[in-house]
Order: structure tokens, then sequence, then C-alpha cells
């Protein structure tokens, strides 16, 4: 590329489009930026112009695999580009499961590079690239939203999970014990009230007021991955990941026949890469279950460290226990009285006549504030409204919600 | 009043005049901790002897103690200053009676140190003849994360700004000890600037020698039995394992009880004194109670 450096704006020109699309805040002012710095800095060789580009493009650390890949795919021999395509076609809109874990942000690479089959001979894809998003209309999406998760296909199954990225989870907020000035609070702030007097000499005591600052309360969420939860967990990992996301003080555990703490690793921005190392993190993928255990270690280990503070809990399971279930319901107390409010999320509710028989599900049943069924986009959007609505104490919850629903 | 100790064998053995009985770990952290004029961070479960280290500390050096009890929303007003609103008001309404028109005047008498309520972080920059206090911050996990991030200018440069009066610097760094129940973890910004510490339970013959100190009035034999007791009620899947706090209140209260050594029944009626929860005490008590005590008996039976 050295020699030819004419075509060299045009080309950062196109990379910076690619990156767009691949999904990184990157604008026309970038793209000029990174013209100029790399005027500035010569291109001497391939790695100092890796470092210039990488300097005027990416702002954070999760950006760095997207642009590192991008980049070695982009700045090569054109002839080498489009063998690149050739073989990341196949990959390309087959069955979301059956593509390895570790490919996944090449994947979505290679759709912002190539976004449909018919448009990569050409040289400029990224246009088609927006109308294909906008294809998913907004009654493509009303009936996504009924769809059961289940039977979905893998192309809905990927529009389903754009949809949760987009979800927000609005937890209502609880007053804490810090005050914020607000000139229709209910308390006087003497210290603001006594410095403004100052201005006019003491003349003038203007009352200044404050009310309290109200934040939401942690959120801990323990999700089910067992085998009999497999059609539905990675899109619940999906949802995880957007909630982890949105706010502070949330914490993810996922448990089949162990506890794992996932939180660290939903933290990481770019939701392919948080989802790959989640599963290297997680042993028991789609095997047995034993909520029991699980929920005693959780006990023992985590309760005290991550619900303090009032902390809201969401149980995502199926309630199905291989093994005994003694210790459940003794658990399943202890965890209901060491959070503010629990949640139990169960996918089967989707049937209507569902009733609470399978002994795990029994034992859970009489320890949780509320139970809802969470199997499409809708019971997940009911669910962010049932959040922001205020609630009543554990104590006197647990009777009432109780009655309708068992 | 003594210095502050020269080396980790001077740290060991102030400790050990005030009473307490430490591992060489902790002696080493403490005595960088005082050498370099770090913050000690104290973490470990409740009842293993974190906040006493700031209380033989302030006793064996002569030193002031200040502490900050720390609770959820904790707030400059109660943790570092505040100012006495009734008594500016009264100034006010006096410097009109008496026609005083310099407003620049009256704010600097109004926001002067006379009106200014000092609460513990202010009280511990503050100088004191006897050397620079043990300020002790305890249970910092029960805070919110606002009140963390505060800290963390006053534990760097020992300095706290007051915007309408002045910064105050402290002259001599205090010894601060924060400790943590880990309910919740810290950040890591306050946790690098302090040295860490865990202290967990101690082996048998140091919580020996912490009884012999602290209830010295119990019977050798009972203290040995105590001993071996709550060593192996830890090995126990309990909710919340005793710590050498509830060891000693233990220990004390079968001294109160004069009993010289444990038996099923006495160690049934006095459970509550060591667990506090009561899962943890309906599996201890009764059989689990005795095979243990049957157990602690069969070793010492054999040390003898």
């Amino acid at each position: 590329m050295a020699e030819d450096t004419g075509r060299l704006p045009d080309n950062i020109m196109h990379f910076g489009r690619v990156l767009r699309a691949a999904g990184l805040p990157v604008g026309p002012g970038r793209v000029i930026e990174a013209v100029r710095a790399v005027e500035a800095a010569g291109i001497g060789s391939r790695e100092d112009l890796y470092w210039t580009l990488h300097a005027v493009f990416v702002n954070r650390r999760d950006q760095r695999e997207l642009f590192d890949q991008a980049f070695h795919i982009f700045w090569r021999n054109p002839r080498i580009l489009e063998k690149a395509m050739s073989i990341l076609l196949p990959t390309f809109g087959t069955e979301a499961d059956d593509a390895p874990q570790a490919s996944e942000a090449n994947r979505r690479l290679a759709d912002a590079l190539f976004p449909t089959e018919k448009q990569v001979a050409e040289e400029k894809p990224q246009e088609e690239e927006t109308l294909l998003d906008a294809a998913f209309t907004f009654s493509a999406r009303e009936e996504l939203k009924h769809r059961d998760f289940e039977s979905m296909s893998a192309e809905e199954i990927e529009q389903a999970k754009k949809a949760i990225a987009q979800m927000r989870l609005p937890i209502v907020d609880v007053p804490t014990r810090r005050f914020r000035p607000n000139p229709r609070g209910r308390r006087v702030d003497m210290r603001a009230t006594l410095r403004a007097s100052m201005r006019t000499g003491g003349d003038i005591i203007p009352l200044k007021r404050r009310s309290r600052i109200r934040r939401h309360p942690p959120l801990v969420v323990l999700c089910d991955i067992s085998g009999s939860m497999s059609r539905y967990s990675r899109m619940f990992l999906h949802f995880m990941h957007a909630v982890t996301n949105d706010r502070d003080r949330v914490h993810t555990f996922v448990f089949g026949t162990r506890l794992t703490n996932v939180t660290r690793y939903l933290r990481q921005k770019d939701v392919d890469v948080a989802l790959a190392d989640v599963s290297e993190g997680v042993q028991d993928w789609s095997g047995g279950t034993r909520i029991g255990a699980c929920l005693h270690e959780f006990n023992t280990f985590w309760s005290r460290r991550v619900l303090g503070q009032g902390a809201l809990a969401l149980l995502i399971t199926d309630g199905l226990d291989r093994e005994g279930t003694e210790n459940l319901a003794f658990e399943m107390e202890r965890l209901h009285k060491s959070c503010r409010r629990l949640i139990w999320l169960n996918p089967l509710m989707r049937y209507e006549k569902y009733e609470a028989k399978a002994a795990g599900a029994r034992q859970i049943v009489p320890h949780v504030d509320e139970f809802r069924s969470i199997h499409n986009l809708e019971s997940i959007a009911d669910l962010a409204s049932t959040l922001s609505r205020s609630w009543p104490r554990t104590e006197e919850a647990t009777a009432t919600t109780w009655g309708a629903v068992a | 009043m003594r210095t502050l100790p020269a080396s980790i064998d001077d740290t060991l053995t102030l400790l050990q005049d005030g009473n307490y009985v430490a591992d060489r770990a902790l002696a080493t952290t403490l005595f960088l901790s005082l050498k370099l004029g770090r913050p000690l961070f104290l973490e470990g479960d409740a009842g293993v002897g974190k906040t006493e280290i700031a209380n033989v500390l302030s006793r064996t050096l002569g030193r002031r103690l200040v502490r900050l009890q720390c609770y959820e929303g904790l707030d400059v007003a109660s943790a570092v200053y505040e100012w006495n609103y009734p008594a500016q008001m009264v100034e006010i309404r006096l410097a009109e009676a008496e026609g005083v028109r310099d407003r620049k005047q009256l704010a600097s008498d109004i926001f002067s140190e006379r009106f200014l309520i000092k609460r513990p972080l202010l009280q511990a920059l503050e100088p004191d003849t006897a050397g620079a206090p043990v300020l002790l911050i305890d249970e910092l996990d029960r805070t919110d994360e606002p009140f963390e991030a505060y800290l963390l200018e006053v534990l760097s440069d020992f300095q706290i700004t007051i915007p309408e009066f002045e910064t105050v610097k402290a002259k001599e760094a205090p010894i601060v000890i924060i400790t943590s129940n880990r309910t919740r973890e810290i950040h890591d910004a306050l946790k690098r600037r302090c040295y860490y510490h865990w202290i967990g339970y101690p082996d048998a013959g140091r919580e020996l020698s912490i009884l012999n100190l602290k209830v010295p009035n119990a019977g050798e034999r009972l203290s040995r039995e105590v001993v071996a007791f709550v060593q192996s009620l830890r090995e126990q899947d309990l909710f919340k394992l005793p710590g050498i706090a509830e060891t000693i209140d233990w220990a004390s209260a079968l001294v109160q009880l004069d009993k010289l050594a444990l038996d099923p029944q006495t160690v049934n009626d006095t459970l509550g004194v060591l667990l506090k929860y009561q899962d943890d005490i309906a599996r201890i008590q009764g059989s689990e109670a005795a095979k243990i005590l049957d157990q602690v008996n069969a070793e010492l039976a054999a040390v003898r």
C-alpha cells in the first residue's frame, strides 16, 4: 500500500466504514483525523500504521479485538481479502449454535464486510448493511415478540438477540440516605441556605431545599443452564449481558451442577466476546441440575457479599431438579430472607395450565415473591414493567401474590 | 508513650504488650504500614480481632483513638464536618442588630472554626501532643461507593477541603486502620493505597494463648477443651463459623457458670453464645455436639 499513497485516504475511509458497520463509533470526523494522523506519522511500517489507526479509532479496551481483526483482514493485499471473503462466507448464515464460539466476533466482522452474498463482488457493501437492518420492521418485530424462543429459527434468534440488546430493565428506585439539592425538596438544606444568605450579607435568608437521592437496588441474577433449559439459556445470557451492562451493582451467576459467578465475563461490552468468555469459564453447560446444592453454595459463599443493601434477586430456572430436593426448600427460604424481593422466572410457565408439580418447583413456590414466565420477547418486556413498579416489602408481598398464581 | 516500632520483632512485642497475640504475617504488614505511613486494610470474618488492633495500637503507643463506624449513606456531615447552623443564624441576627454592614467580614465570621463541628475524619487530622492519632475506619464495606471515593482524597494526601473555610492538612499523618467484613468488595483504587492483610481464624496453639490472655481465670483443662471444641466446630458446614470473639465469650460464660470442664448438657445450654444462627444451632445441638465433645476428649487424652 505504501507505494500508492494517492489511494490511501480512500482506503482509510473504507476501513473506517467497515469499522462503523462492525459497531465501532466511527464518524467522518474520525476518518479525517485518521488521515491526518497517518500523514503525520508516515507509513513506514505496517506496525506503525496499525498503532496510528488504533490511536484514532479505538477508545475503549473492548473495541480492540474487533479493530485488530478488521485491520488484519482489511490492510492486506486485496486478493487475499477476496479469498478471505470466500472462506468466511460458508459460515455466514448458518445456524448460530453450530458456529464455534471463538469465531463470533469474526462472524460479526464478516457481516460488516460482506453483508449478503450478492454484494460480495462490490467494493462498498456498507449501504446495504443498513438496509438489512431496516428490513427487521415493526410488524416483524411484533410477530417475533410472541414467538417462543424454543421454536425460533436461527435467523429469528439473531433478530431476537438484537431486540434484547436494546432492552433496558427499569428497576424501581428506592430512597437512599443521601441528599441532593432540589428546589421542590421537602427538607431545608441549611448549609446551602447559609451560603446563599452570605451573598446578601445576611439581610435575606433564602431557603434552599434538598431531597433524598433515589437509587436502584443491586440486582442479582441466578440462571439455570442445565440440559432442560438449553434452548433458553443462550437467549437468557444475552438478556443478562444487556442487563449487566446497563447498570452498576449487577451480579450474575449461572448454575447447573455447580455455581459460577459470570459477572466479570459479562462486564465485557462486546456481547460475542463476553459470551465466549462465559462458555470458556463455565464447565457444566447443558448437564444436570442440582438447584439445592447450587443455592446452598450461593447462600454460604456469596449471599453476604452480593445481597447486601437490599438486593433484588431473579431466579431463572424451570425447577426440574435431578437430585433429591429435601434441601431446596430450606435454601430457598434462606435466599428469600436475605434479599429485598425474589422473583422466579420460569420458561415452563408458557403453558397456560402450568402448575408447579415437579418436586423441585413445589419446594421453590412458597418462597418466592413473584412467579413469572420468561419464554419470549414479550414476557421479558413484561418483566421490565413489573420491576419498574414500586412493590411492597418482601414480608407483606409473600402471601398476596401467591394466592393467585399457585 | 512509646515510639513507633523499629522492626518486625518490635512490632510483635508491641502487640504482645497490648495483650494481642498476632502471627508474624500480621506483624510484618503492620510494621510496614507504620513505617511507611500507609493505611492498613484488614479484612476477615466477623470476630477475628480486626478492630482490636486499632485499640491495641492506641493503648500501647499512647495515641488518641478516633473511630469512624461506617453505615450505608454515611455522608460528609456525619463523617467529616458540619457547620453549626443554629449558632450561625444567631450570629447573623446579632450582626444585623449591631448594624455590621461588611459582607466579607460577616462571611468569614460565620464560616470560621468557631462554628465548625468536627467529625471523626477531621478530628484525626488535628495535631496532638501525644503524636498523630490512630484513625479506625470500621466496617468500610457497610458504606456505599460514593463515600469510598471520598476517602481516596483523605487517605492519599491526608487533607480535607472545606470550600467555605480552607483546606485542612495533617502535619503528621494519622495511623489509619480500615476494617471490612467483606460483605461487598472494596474498590481497587482504595485498596491500592493501603497494605492489605486477611485475618483468618487462628490455629489451636494461638487460640489457646489468646484465651489464656483474655480469660486468665479459666482453668487449664477448660481452656484446652473450649479451644479444641471450637476448632473442630470450624470444620463443620455452618453458615457462620464462630470467631475468636465467640471463643472468648464462651470461655467467660463457662467461667461464670463455674465449669471446670465441658459436658454435653452445658454445651447444649450455652451453644447460643457460640453460634448465632438458629439453623447452625439446630444442626450442632444434641448428638452432633456430643460427638464432637467425645472426639475432643479423646484427642486431649491422647496428648496427655
